[in-house]
């Protein structure tokens, strides 16, 4: 009892510490960027600095912050639910699945409203997320390493037939617009769906012991009164709409929902009431640290958040993979 | 451990007794025939993609038309053996060069090179001495790659394709880096020097690769009975007499080579290998790289001079060979995954 006070003290200490890191690094990415933004021009109230910090600066880091929380909340809910700690929507097929949604909704509802658009890609993702989970129930022999590989090879078809399709309608570098994750194009009234996304993390937060019972198998946790299928099937679709409307609004975002869990979890442990905060506010650390990394590398022009994730993204997995298996039950 | 041992190759059939001489000349007979099989259908294939729907001037088609049954020859024998000869080194059926990112590992050394010295350098050096620094730097790379994720033994096969995945990503991120930070004039070069399509093959270097591809395969076949016994795994190649260290050294960078090859002529393509490696070892049935790696190559210029046959005339060209056959490979690539685990 005594512990478990101690380590939520501990919790505590560290989450306010986060918040203040994650507030100085936000104010900080106020100020990055091609056109001048000072703090003494904004103190002395010039209307050009506060124009470009109520129109781009801010949305910008609104965008990054929202779509970092709600994509390592919705890997945190599907390694629950699948019990396997490297499944997420980017190793489930569900960002895919989510692209290719976009683009069968750019062919046929393209005069329609962006919530028409959003609502098919959310559609997609579910219907890609429950090709997977079907195909795992097939794995007799359910290997940790095994799933999210057969997912990756699940992504990759999604993806080859995406490609085929917009291939034939031409709309391929329209394609590797969304695909690659960037919020340059981040402006007031450009992002506002992202909200959406945040609302459902917070819906998250409300499931987050069924997510915790559901994580110690099916038989356990019927055993313990919940009904595991609806939670189940409650967390594909929080993964699925907060995968697609990061998709719809501001493309792929590899990696954080599969590498921020993992370290959160490795830290804190599996219970969600503890790990779901800790990983929003890591998640949204992460992602803004490698926004403005990649708007520092090669100032004044900027490198897309999804490149700089794919960098340390991977290498971080591949660490996560090859030393800590061990650690994280692997072998 | 028992991962490894059940994905490799089963060198006698099940159930079988005691092989007896004159099974044996039935197996080969088997063998021979079905090389010759496959041999008639790509002969049958090549034909039909150089003679069917020419229209105008007959010498300027086929001249176009086999400079692209050249290119997909080189390429075919070049994914085909390089497959065959990594999946032998590493005893197992799931991975291949492309899966453990070899050839994002080509495209990243070509970005860097590009990076480094400029698109000058790229473009007033010798190709064949470029590429031959390429395919150096590869080859070192790829054999430290392989030396510290095989090195350690008793990896689990799964980590270790998962790791390979990454890997490819790493590779291909890194590359998608640097060439973001190169001038955008040098990038133009790259990218075309990177998206080298079936269509426009530098006859030199397709010249050159034919030679390379050849010194490879004449290498590999000095080396097919040796690797018939590594095949057997490391512990039974010893207790054989086999140097298994050498062999697999030397396979690795024959593997080096013909991917960059491979990658430098027309771009990864992920699920080729691991499909003609498999389908090969499914038909012939049989574990000599004597019969394997023909019949493989085979299979590989059959799948590609026919894809793209099917591609031009049912698809009038209105998508890329690549996306279908990673489209028909992927969806393989996780039936093997499933099977693979149910055994």
């Amino acid at each position: 009892m005594t512990r478990r006070r101690s380590a939520g003290r501990l919790r505590a200490w560290h989450l306010a510490a986060g918040v203040a890191l994650l507030t100085a690094l936000a104010a900080a990415s106020l100020l990055v960027g091609v056109g001048d933004v000072t703090p003494a021009g904004l103190l002395g109230g010039r209307d050009e600095d506060l124009h470009l910090l109520v129109e781009s600066r801010l949305p910008r880091l609104l965008a990054v912050l929202l779509a970092g929380t709600a994509m390592s909340v919705a890997g945190l809910v599907m390694m629950h639910i699948t019990g396997n700690r490297f499944v997420s929507p980017s190793t489930a097929g569900t960002t895919e699945s989510a692209t290719l949604g976009v683009l069968v909704a750019t062919l046929f509802a393209g005069g329609e409203a962006v919530i028409v658009k959003m609502a098919l890609a959310v559609a997609c993702a579910l219907l890609g997320t429950f090709v997977f989970m079907t195909i795992l129930r097939r794995l007799t022999f359910r290997d940790m390493i095994l799933v999210p590989l057969v997912g990756i090879m699940f992504g990759g078809v999604i993806g080859a037939a995406t490609t085929f399709v917009a291939y034939r309608y031409d709309l391929l570098q329209t394609l590797g617009a969304w695909t690659s994750g960037d919020f340059s194009a981040v402006l007031r009234g450009r992002y506002e769906l992202l909200w959406l996304a945040g609302g459902v993390t917070l819906l998250g937060y409300l499931y987050a012991d069924r997510f915790t019972v559901a994580g110690m198998g099916r038989s356990f946790a019927i055993n313990l009164g919940v009904r595991y299928d609806r939670v189940v099937n409650a967390g594909l679709v929080l993964a699925s709409v907060i995968t697609a409307v990061v998709v719809v609004t501001v493309g792929e975002i590899p990696f954080v929902s599969l590498i921020v869990p993992n370290l959160v979890t490795l830290a804190l442990g599996d219970n969600l009431r503890y790990a779901l905060p800790a990983t929003a506010l890591a998640g949204a650390f992460f992602v803004l640290l490698c926004d403005v990394a990649g708007r520092l590398i090669r100032f004044p022009y900027e490198i897309p958040v999804s490149t700089v994730l794919g960098v340390v993204g991977s290498a971080i997995f591949l660490v996560l993979l090859l030393r800590g298996g061990r650690r994280m039950g692997v072998r | 451990m028992s991962a490894t041992t059940t994905t490799s190759g089963t060198p006698v059939a099940a159930g079988t007794a005691v092989p007896t001489a004159t099974a044996f000349a039935a197996a080969r007979r088997r063998e021979r025939r079905m090389l010759a099989v496959l041999a008639l259908l790509a002969l049958a294939a090549v034909a039909a993609f150089a003679f069917i729907g020419i229209k105008g001037n007959w010498e300027f088609a086929l001249a176009i038309r086999f400079r692209k049954i050249a290119t997909m020859a080189v390429v075919g024998v070049a994914i085909a053996w390089s497959s065959v000869l990594f999946q032998t080194v590493t005893g197992n059926r799931i991975l291949t060069p492309s899966i453990m990112g070899f050839d994002q590992l080509f495209v990243l050394i070509q970005t860097v090179i590009v990076f480094l010295f400029g698109a000058l350098a790229l473009a007033t050096a010798d190709p064949r001495l470029l590429f031959s620094g390429q395919v150096a730097a590869m080859v070192g790379f790829s054999t430290l790659l392989h030396r510290w994720l095989f090195g350690r033994r008793g990896r689990d096969l799964y980590v270790m394709v998962l790791a390979g995945v990454i890997f490819g990503t790493l590779f291909g991120s890194l590359a998608n880096l640097a060439a973001r930070l190169i001038n955008p004039n040098d990038f133009v070069v790259l990218q075309d020097s990177l998206f080298a399509s079936l269509n426009q093959v530098d006859p030199g270097l397709l010249g050159f690769s034919a030679l390379l591809i050849g010194a490879m395969a004449a290498w590999t076949l000095r080396l097919r009975h040796r690797l018939d016994v590594v095949a057997l795994g490391r512990d039974h190649a010893t207790n054989l007499g086999v140097d298994h260290a050498a062999v697999v050294n030397r396979a690795l960078v024959i593997v080096a080579v013909l991917v960059s090859v491979a990658t430098a002529l027309v771009g990864p393509i992920t699920f080729l290998g691991l499909l003609v490696a498999n389908l090969a070892r499914q038909l012939v049935g049989t574990f000599r790289h004597g019969v394997l790696l023909p019949a493989a190559a085979l299979i590989a210029v059959i799948t590609l001079v026919g894809g793209q046959l099917i591609l031009e005339r049912v698809f009038t060209m209105d998508t890329a060979l690549t996306v279908i056959v990673n489209f028909v490979g992927g969806v393989y690539f996780i039936a093997l995954l499933i099977r693979e685990s149910r055994r």
